[in-house]
């Protein structure tokens, strides 16, 4: 089986689906002769021509707005925010908008759309080109997020969001694009939107986690089996809808929980993987959940070393894994 | 029909009354201008909303009226009951409100898009106390999985933080534990000696483990007293030979002693009921259903298939269900339910060639029976001698349940039923 | 206003045409004073009036192909509704959230939602996001080769709003088949043009984006007409977009919640009301010897019976189901 990276199952995904389906389109920023600043679209202009592949103007709202509209006309576009940092004035087309459009018309009108944006930080990106932004619109029913962390799930992922009538945030974890590596097949396939999946099968304890931090916990994981600790990771892939069974399917089994997720600890999806935790399994939980998120700063800075106080690596993850194991 | 004032989408509360628009005896249409109403955000004119006759005006101008409340009553054609709640008004009692304030009922909410009313004032969060956890406290998952297979947590050794008793803990006692025998498993790991050229070492099979420590549990836990009986089988033993073929052609299974000293066990049992119960210290748990454990010799050691209800079983019955059992657990194909829940247990340890024996009580039930072997003896009967066959039953039990006179009735009872086969006896 | 073309009315419409257009804009203005009643009597929670509107949307629609060509709407295009399609008793049941109502369900504030039969879509009542939504939809058109054309209707406010520029800008690089139609009432709730914008006109920003801009006056329904009509061919043709900037009129306060009293004197209001599109047009009707006094009087009349009964019919009917309340979140 071919082994790629992310960044090239997203653009497999993405121009699979163009030459499927006519309907699908990409618009962004970069994204036409130049391919994408980090060349997910590359290609692309001269097979799809201009009317497909659009570069718009440095304008987030109307880029999330006009992608709107022509998804509620028939059309099916895959718009790109360069850097999730920039994703802040789509909040009111998206959140405000998108998410009620089948709501608030009684579902006489629908938004398939995509929008992608590549997110996430330990690549020296600081404060604007670091950020995760997946809490503000998983908390928004009418959106699904999507949030995938391999090569496989990424290109199955993508694909099915943009056969899906509903509209979805995808975000790409920038330093898994050309980091991680892995296995994709190269028939057709897709994965379901709202689904976590075991990466590593465990009895003592369970990390759930999406993103980059998978890879990170996956690597702990070998670290605390070298110690007598079963590690279980469970990869959420998307954080709305949350896969309620499988989180509490592996709680169940292991009674410790530890969540681990890069964006901001306070209110993130850590927060209500915790509370529906507490409620669905509690006579299972053998430990308090425990979180392990980001800290308590804006944004993630500059300089090395306070990157790394930022980022979660393997090492603060493996602590977190010991110190639930003993309790 | 009373006419109120109505909410019109704003935060106000009340209205003033300006100045009335139609006098009373006019004639007044639907959505004729009625009254000018001032509030803190509009100056309107209220449209009627029916079509009829001012008949009374009853806020006057410059009354301040809350919304809800009444204002005129027009005359209109048909005499329907118009649906105003009179009571709309809320009075509110200063001393009623306290801080927590109370609901108006009968004045609109700020309008969609209007702005104003009182800004309420968040109240302060308290600071959630992080209270120490202390580590004797059962978790959840520590507290169901003790309660599903009913197990004494004070028995398990905890191995978590400050000897927290852990899920694991929890599931590791499960597993070694047998499954109608509740034991402890202590399990000490000695340190691994450099290996003697003197002694050879059997390593413990998880069953050798188990009973060892359902031993010692018995051995530990129950004060145990013994006593013996000798029971004339003479009538039994011919009573078998008497139909041990034709049973075998009509059944295909071999019928032994045990069934007729199981049936008498569980006819003495019914009569006895400190014999078929357990001790706590809430009080001695009389069990209701008559479940005798068979204990049996198989491959890995002793097991005690159950056989449940055995008092509802004629002779040949049991035969069937122990034929059934004893195969069973000699092939090690015993499945769980049929090793749980036993009350009392008999163990033939007659067939070995024993002739006294002190069996340990199967914790947690209250007494064990054992059949001894069948031998042919000199006996005196009726001031003669003669050669009787003569099977000594030993019995041992909780001396906290039962005193001798308990254990002796119950004895004399298996005895008397045993000695009391004869050709007549019921099989079927 | 050096670079803006105001237009000059040609006679091009039919004079049936005309009447129709009065008759529709007496129909828009009883149902109009009749929402606000009920407003009054605590019936209808909230809103906003077109009266004085009439012309520049019901001009404007007349020009369309309806039910073909879309028309974004705001909260105050009471008339494009009505002459779309919808009927008084349907607005009404939006304005009281009964059982019926089209465009939502009674989910959302009254004139929103969509009816994709009528090619009406009013999302949301946050102002300006819909300019670009528009866009979005006169892209598709042209990217399935269609001729169909978008309108985006909006008032003075939103023509501030980030998201009218960068929708512009976008149809104006991309040639796009959409008419930016901007009712300009002189205020936005209470803040006046003067407060809104440095230039004079909302058409003046057009040459800026690199597309015609056109300022007429939206309370005279031929001039009205004419121009959307002419605006429309070039949108057909692949030409691209137009800003016409209409001025009308907005003779009561921003919303059913707002009190005009405290910013605008009410002799302004006393002026406004001699522009009235409805007495301009009855004047041009009468001079045209298409309408007399008696046949005016008819269609008040009539316009009065249709609301009556559609008020009755709305008053009537039942709220919502609540079973459905979770439906259309995702889909199904």
């Amino acid at each position: 089986m071919p082994v790629i990276t992310v960044l090239e199952a997203i653009r497999d995904a993405m121009r699979e689906e163009m030459r499927k389906d006519e309907r699908v389109f990409v618009m962004g920023e970069d994204i036409g002769a130049r391919g994408g600043v980090f060349l997910a679209t590359d290609g692309f202009l001269s097979e799809f021509g201009e009317e497909r592949v659009i570069d718009t103007p440095l304008a987030e709202s109307s880029i999330a707005g006009i992608a709107l509209g022509s998804a509620m006309s028939g059309l099916r576009p895959i718009a790109e925010i360069e850097f999730a940092d920039f994703i802040w004035p789509t909040i009111n087309q998206i959140v405000g908008e998108a998410s009620k459009v089948r709501y608030g018309t009684e579902g006489k009108l629908q938004a398939p759309m995509v929008l992608r944006a590549p997110q996430g930080g330990g690549v020296r990106g600081a404060l604007y080109h670091s950020q995760s932004v997946e809490a503000l619109f998983a908390h928004t029913p009418g959106l699904k997020v999507v949030t995938p962390s391999t090569p496989y799930d990424a290109k199955g992922l993508l694909k099915a969001s943009i056969r899906d009538d509903d509209p979805v945030i995808f975000l790409e974890h920038k330093r898994t694009y050309r980091l991680v590596k892995g296995e994709v097949p190269e028939e057709e396939y897709t994965i379901p939107i709202g689904k976590a999946d075991i990466k590593k099968s465990g009895d003592d304890l369970s990390i759930i986690t999406y993103g980059l931090m998978v890879h990170h916990c996956l690597e702990a994981a070998q670290l605390a089996a070298s110690k007598n600790i079963s590690v279980e990771v469970l990869d959420l892939r998307t954080v709305r809808p949350l896969d309620v069974e499988s989180i509490i399917g592996t709680v169940e089994k292991t009674g410790k929980v530890l969540i681990v997720y890069e964006d901001n600890q306070a209110l993130g999806i850590g927060s209500e993987v915790s509370a529906l935790i507490s409620e669905h399994a509690f006579e299972y939980l053998d430990a308090p959940v425990v979180r392990l998120g980001g800290p308590e700063v804006p944004a993630m800075p500059f300089s090395p070393p306070l990157e790394n106080m930022f980022m979660i690596d393997t090492e603060k993850i493996s602590t977190a894994i010991n110190k639930l194991a003993e309790y | 029909m009373k006419i109120e004032l109505p909410q019109v989408g704003e935060s106000v509360t009340e209205g003033v009354i300006g100045r009335w628009l139609k006098n009373v005896g006019d004639k007044v249409e639907k959505y004729d201008p009625l009254v000018e109403v001032i509030t803190d955000k509009v100056n309107m004119e209220l449209p009627s909303p029916v079509e009829g006759v001012l008949r009374e005006i009853i806020a006057n101008e410059g009354d301040t009226v809350p919304m809800g409340g009444l204002i005129a009553d027009i005359e209109t054609k048909e005499s329907e009951n118009s649906p105003i709640n009179s009571d709309t008004h809320s009075n509110l009692q200063e001393e009623n409100i306290g801080t927590t304030g109370v609901l108006i009922k009968d004045a609109a909410p700020v309008g969609p898009t209007g702005s104003g009313g009182p800004i309420s004032q968040d109240k302060p969060q308290p600071d959630p106390s992080i209270k120490d956890r202390p580590k004797s406290r059962y978790s959840p998952a520590v507290l169901r999985l003790a309660e599903e297979n009913n197990i004494d947590l004070e028995q398990v050794v905890g191995t978590g933080i400050n000897g927290r008793i852990t899920r694991k803990d929890v599931t590791a006692f499960i597993e070694s534990k047998p499954n109608t025998l509740e034991s402890q498993t202590i399990v000490k790991e000695t340190a691994a000696s450099t290996p003697r050229q003197d002694q050879e070492k059997i390593t413990l099979s998880p069953i050798r483990r188990m009973i060892a420590a359902n031993m010692v549990k018995s051995a530990t836990l129950i004060p145990q007293a013994w006593s013996e009986v000798a029971v004339d089988v003479t009538g039994m033993v011919l009573r078998r030979e008497s139909i041990k073929e034709s049973f075998m052609a009509k059944e295909g299974i071999n019928i032994t002693y045990l069934p007729f000293v199981v049936k008498a066990v569980a006819e003495s049992l019914k009569k006895n009921p400190l014999l078929n119960s357990s001790w706590s210290e809430e009080g001695i748990i009389l069990k209701k259903n008559i479940n005798i454990g068979i204990a049996v010799a198989a491959p890995d050691g002793l097991v005690v298939p159950v056989i449940h209800n055995a008092d509802l079983f004629s002779i040949a019955g049991l035969a069937g269900v122990m034929e059934n059992l004893i195969t069973k657990a000699k092939n090690g194909k015993l499945d769980l339910s049929e090793v749980q829940s036993g009350t009392f247990t008999l163990n033939n340890t007659g067939a070995l060639g024993s002739v006294s024996s002190r069996p340990l009580v199967n914790h947690p039930q209250s007494a064990i029976m054992t059949t001894e072997a069948i031998v042919k003896r000199p006996i005196i009967a009726a001031d003669a001698i003669a050669i009787r066959s003569m099977m000594n039953i030993c019995l041992s039990f909780d001396h906290r349940v039962m005193d001798g006179a308990e254990a002796s009735a119950f004895s004399m009872s298996v005895k008397n039923l045993l000695e009391n086969i004869n050709s007549e006896t019921q099989i079927y | 206003m050096a670079n803006s073309t105001k237009a000059q009315s040609n006679r091009e419409i039919q004079n049936d045409q005309l009447l129709d257009m009065y008759k529709e804009m007496v129909l828009c203005r009883t149902l109009d004073e009749r929402i606000w009643m009920l407003n009054r009597q605590g019936k209808a929670a909230i809103v906003a009036s077109s009266q004085g509107h009439e012309a520049g949307q019901i001009g404007s629609v007349a020009a369309l192909r309806k039910g073909y060509d879309q028309c974004y709407i705001y909260y105050r295009d009471l008339a494009v509704l009505l002459t779309l399609g919808l009927t008084p008793a349907e607005i009404i049941k939006g304005f009281v959230a009964k059982e019926g109502e089209p465009l939502s369900g009674a989910r959302q504030f009254p004139t929103h939602g969509a009816h994709p039969e009528y090619g009406v879509i009013n999302l949301s009542n946050v102002i300006a996001t819909h300019i670009p939504q528009a866009v979005g939809a006169a892209l598709t058109a042209k990217m399935k080769k269609e001729d169909r054309v978008i309108v985006a209707y909006f008032g003075d406010g939103a023509s501030s709003a980030g998201d009218c520029h960068e929708a512009m800008n976008f149809a104006a690089i991309h040639k796009l088949p959409i008419i930016f139609f901007c009712e300009n009432n002189g205020y936005a709730i209470s803040v006046p043009l003067s407060k809104q914008m440095a230039v004079d006109s909302v058409a003046s920003r057009a040459e800026g984006y690199g597309m015609p801009g056109i300022e007429i006056d939206g309370c005279d329904i031929v001039t009205v007409y004419e121009t959307t009509v002419e605006a429309v061919s070039r949108a057909r043709a692949g030409l691209g977009p137009t800003l016409i900037e209409a001025n009308v009129e907005r003779y009561l306060p921003h919303t059913s919640d707002d009190d005009d009293s405290i910013y605008r004197p009410a002799e302004e209001i006393e002026e406004a009301k001699k522009r009235d599109p409805l007495q301009l047009l009855s004047k041009q009707l009468f001079e045209l010897n298409i309408l007399d006094e008696k046949e005016d009087q008819a269609i008040r009349e009539n316009a009065k019976t249709i609301v009556n009964m559609a008020t009755e019919e709305a008053e009537n009917a039942p709220y919502p189901e609540t079973t459905d309340f979770h439906k259309h979140v995702y889909s199904e």
